[in-house]
């Protein structure tokens, strides 16, 4: 009765109806998305139920296909390299150094930028006739080639590139602010027995903040399932498609080509895998802490 | 400190750690670097020259095209439409998804509301969802209720679309204040609102700061929903940004897009270097979603 009378005492007016709002745009949406995927929709809704129809055909799609090996190889890629340059960065900052706060600002400045503006200056750094390429060819050798950005079957790993500059910062804050929650005694017990700094990294430190790295893969697969911006201003998904990603077929299918249907079940299979991401590192951390 | 004198002795030369350091610095700033330098250059320069020189001398030519002059296909009007868009975007939704997200953190923190945990844990999953499952019906609603292609509606969305992360992060600051000062002021008869305004918000600078920066940095930076819901009188900087770069005709003016691509990354970058700290207490809040 207590807690009933506290609660109509007081916050409803506020938390009520905006906690129904957002739960309403949140979930609403996502069902009718779902409703919608199981239509003929095609510029406009129609609500006619048809079944399974779009996702049959979504999985014939080569563009499709494309969209999601696309997406296999940009996030193996941005999620191995994000964090072992984040790790990297994270255990030379705990190191001590001195200036640290100047080094992890310049390491942690791409984060606050615009996947647009990531995009637009790695076009420009990867593009051959201006960038890196005529820099080195300028150096004197002349027959040094890094063309990828141009050639549909390397494309995507530049946006690896772009992907990892940005988001490493990311990565070195939160694994730093684990390494930082570490018992100074572990130091000292190694530097008794004489266990080597990499060792202990290794075998003590990194197995300790390992519910912190979990989060960080969580993380980083949301950031691959979400890639969008990057692309649209990296390589606008080309040569051709070849750099389409699933989250760019989605927008494409329901804003461009007039097949909201499509677009809607494409995006229920966004939805399937940021799940497949979730349960397994809910299950983990229930584990972690009984 | 013993921890620093632990390492310096078994690390012994630290040089290493500092190469590492500078050479890792140098790869990060490099894009930074490229861009500011590319967009004091004149055209002839960038043709002649390599991207990795500085300028001979500052041309602000490319600066004011960027600023009022670059075309988009049909309109050159440069970057200031958008600039003033975003702001107009940024500057409410700012304030209200973080009041919003204050007032609820608080009450799903510290008063008797029913079923406060899975109310909390609901909403946190939203968190992960990718936008792409929820932007057709965002549109469509919008468009029923006449806010599509405002300002107002992208204000809306954004304020809804923050809440999930910013409620937590306010619920997490919450709980950790001690008991003693809301039940005290709960004795004196103190309702919700006046606790909240007079007891709760004068504690939460910090938190407060931090909840502005991210929302900030998001808001400013998103690209997909200025898309798809600014319409074409209402198109936030990002948005411009890209169709300037991508759609001009030509050739290429790569001082003037870079140019445009410093100005769209200038408002987040000051934002991160006037506030670092909190930004990366932002990062950590963030990341201990799950």
């Amino acid at each position: 009765m207590r807690r009933k009378r506290g609660f109509f005492a007081g916050p409803q007016l506020v938390l009520v109806p905006a906690l129904l709002l957002v739960m309403l745009t949140y979930y609403g949406s996502i069902l009718w998305t779902l409703y919608i995927s199981f239509t003929d929709s095609g510029l406009i809704p129609d609500y006619h139920l048809t079944g399974f129809g779009q996702y049959a055909r979504l999985w014939t799609m080569d563009r499709w296909h494309t969209s999601v090996a696309n997406m296999l190889i940009f996030g193996f890629g941005y999620i191995v390299l994000t964090l072992l340059t984040g790790g990297i960065l994270a255990i030379l900052l705990d190191r001590q150094a001195r200036g640290e706060s100047i080094f992890r600002t310049i390491y942690l400045y791409p984060l606050s930028m615009s996947f647009i503006v990531t995009g637009v200056v790695w076009q420009w750094l990867l593009n051959p006739t201006t960038g890196v390429q005529a820099f080195v060819r300028d150096l004197g050798w002349h027959s040094f080639t890094f063309d990828w950005i141009g050639r549909p079957d390397r494309a995507i790993y530049t946006l690896i590139f772009a992907g990892v500059w940005h988001a490493s910062g990311y990565v070195m804050a939160i694994l730093l602010a684990g390494l930082r929650g570490i018992d100074p005694e572990i130091w000292r017990a190694a530097r008794i027995e004489g266990i080597p700094t990499w060792r202990v990294y290794a075998s003590v430190v990194l197995p300790s903040i390992s519910a912190t790295v979990a989060t960080c893969v969580v993380l980083l697969v949301t950031h691959v399932v979400k890639a969008y911006d990057l692309v649209v201003a990296m390589t606008r998904g080309g040569p051709g498609t070849s750099t389409d990603l699933p989250a760019k077929f989605v927008v494409d299918a329901m804003f461009e080509r007039g097949n909201v249907a499509l677009g809607s079940a494409a995006a229920v299979m966004l939805l399937v895998i940021v799940a497949a991401a979730l349960v397994p590192f809910h299950l983990y951390q229930r584990r972690q802490k009984p | 400190m013993t921890s620093l004198q632990l390492t310096r002795r078994v690390a012994g030369s630290r040089i290493p750690l500092y190469l590492a350091l500078i050479a890792l610095a140098l790869a990060f700033a490099a894009p930074l670097f490229v861009m500011i330098a590319t967009s004091f250059k004149t055209m002839e320069e960038i043709r002649q020259g390599s991207i990795f020189s500085l300028p001979r001398r500052i041309d602000l030519t490319a600066w004011s095209a960027a600023w009022s002059s670059a075309c988009t296909g049909a309109y050159c009007t440069g970057l200031k439409p958008g600039f003033v868009t975003s702001f107009q975007i940024v500057v409410p939704a700012v304030l209200g998804s973080v009041f919003l997200a204050a007032v609820n953190g608080f009450a799903l923190a510290r008063w008797s509301v029913p079923h406060a945990e899975k109310i909390a844990a609901v909403l946190l999953l939203g968190a992960f969802v990718p936008y792409q499952a929820m932007l057709y019906p965002i549109v469509h609603t919008l468009g029923l209720v006449d806010l599509y292609g405002t300002i107002a509606g992208l204000i809306l969305v954004h304020i809804l679309l923050g809440q999930p992360l910013l409620t937590m992060i306010f619920r997490t600051f919450y709980a950790s204040l001690p008991h003693e000062i809301v039940q005290a002021a709960r004795i004196d008869g103190a309702g919700f609102f006046r606790i909240f305004f007079q007891v709760i918000l004068p504690l939460s600078p910090s938190i407060l700061v931090v909840a502005a920066i991210m929302q900030t940095t998001a808001i400013w930076n998103d690209y997909l929903f200025g898309l798809v819901l600014g319409g074409t009188g209402n198109t936030p900087v990002t948005v411009l940004l890209n169709n300037i770069v991508n759609t001009e005709t030509g050739e290429a003016r790569y001082n003037v897009n870079m140019a445009a691509t410093l100005l769209a990354g200038l408002p987040p970058l000051a934002v991160y270097f006037l506030s670092g700290r909190y930004f990366v207490r932002g990062i950590a809040a963030g990341a201990v979603k799950g």
